[in-house]
């Protein structure tokens, strides 16, 4: 394939059009499993919800419990929501890569490769060189909880506004954080905590805790608290349009436009993206800092990032 | 019975909105970084990009006790009032 491709280049432009090839079937598949998703959870949520009148701030909906010896495991609307964000964002990922070539560069390529460099740009600058395989893990995590928040754009439950869904990644990181703090034994681990002295390690304990569950109540309040704050906005609006237009703003809340989409915008697109880069960030910092870094490369000197050893 | 059940939601609305009191800590704290981040970047145009994303992330720590007292004062107004509802009615012997 790659003589090909030479041979391609060495004509000229003319036949560097060819395997961009256009819109091939399998493009069209896999923009489908980037929409479908999103309609199924709007179709699923137009056959569960029962109309309302007025405004109601609930929890997720439960679509049904499966009877297990220990408890019952409810399958709520985060889940699910959750399943097809990444349902979608591997469409996405897919979509991007599919007849990926090298030397031959096309719009997608170009999208996928700044995605890359980004990602691992970021993990370099912020964890350091040694760190540098777990690119694939914050670009999955930053992507997971960027498109969980914007959900709520299309309507559906955000799964980010569901403290279970949160505290299940917070308590990911949590095990991440552990691990490395525990790269030079658990002896070194268990040093860790009476750091400045002895008598600090139950302080130390309970920050160490204290991580997991400050990390799933920030990313959990922000977006709740602006669906919240939306919905009372919202109902406010309604209120004060039928007070001063009477019975015509029944059928139309007059007053209700403008102001809710402008709250959306800050709330739903730029709130629900600053916390997906804030955790994602937050994860690459407390991961890095718990490793001992001196500690480890001194035992295990093979292991050392090669730059350092240039420097 | 009603007035008991009636002491009960009135407590939990006002302990909610009590809870929130500790919003003026962090609005206090992210006022002062984002003027610091201000200056920072009128004394250095150039290291603007650095500078704001630094500032983002220390509001976002320092919103954590604000959110904390959000958490509280949620779990005061949706979840709170059935449990302890519930909990008079058990006592009571209902």
């Amino acid at each position: 394939m790659n003589d090909n491709n030479t041979v391609e280049l060495a004509k000229g432009k003319p036949e560097m059009k060819q395997p961009t090839g256009g819109f091939k079937f399998a493009d069209f598949l896999l923009v489908l499993m980037m929409l479908l998703p999103i309609a199924a959870g709007i179709t699923l949520k137009v056959l569960f919800a029962t109309p309302t009148k007025g405004i109601e701030i609930k929890g997720p909906m439960i679509y049904c419990t499966f009877e297990l010896p220990v408890q019952p495991l409810p399958i709520t609307e985060a889940q699910v929501n959750s399943w097809l964000v990444m349902i979608s964002i591997t469409g996405f990922a897919l979509f991007l890569t599919h007849g990926i070539r090298a030397r031959v560069y096309t719009k997608r390529q170009f999208i996928a490769e700044w995605i890359v460099e980004k990602a691992e740009g970021l993990v370099k600058t912020n964890m350091g060189e040694y760190f540098a395989g777990f690119s694939p893990f914050i670009a999955a995590m930053l992507a997971l909880s960027a498109f969980s928040s914007l959900m709520s754009l299309a309507g559906l439950f955000p799964p980010t506004s569901d403290l279970n869904v949160v505290t299940g990644w917070a308590i990911l990181t949590f095990i991440l954080i552990t691990a490395y703090r525990m790269k030079c034994g658990p002896l070194t681990y268990l040093k860790t905590f009476g750091d400045p002295a002895p008598a600090m390690a139950p302080l130390n304990i309970i920050s160490e805790l204290a991580t997991p569950v400050s990390m799933s109540f920030r990313h959990y309040g922000n977006i709740l608290s602006g669906s919240v704050i939306s919905v009372l906005v919202a109902a406010g609006l309604g209120g004060l349009s039928e007070l001063i237009f009477g019975s015509f703003a029944e059928t139309f809340p007059v007053l209700r436009v403008g102001l809710p989409a402008v709250l959306s915008i800050y709330f739903d697109v730029f709130s629900g993206v600053l916390q997906a880069y804030i955790f994602a960030m937050l994860t690459m910092l407390y991961t890095a800092g718990a490793f001992p870094a001196d500690e480890f490369f001194k035992r295990h000197p093979d292991k050392a990032p090669k730059t350092t050893a240039e420097a | 019975m009603e007035l008991a059940i009636g002491i009960i939601l009135g407590c939990c609305a006002l302990g909610a909105g009590i809870a929130m009191i500790a919003g003026i800590g962090p609005g206090i704290g992210e006022g002062n970084a984002v003027a610091k981040a201000c200056e920072a970047i009128g004394r250095q145009p150039e290291s603007s990009g650095k500078v704001t994303t630094t500032m983002l992330m220390g509001c976002a720590v320092a919103e954590t006790t604000g959110l904390y007292a959000l958490v509280i004062a949620i779990l005061l107004i949706f979840v709170a009032p059935g449990r302890f509802v519930d909990i008079m009615l058990k006592a009571v012997g209902k």
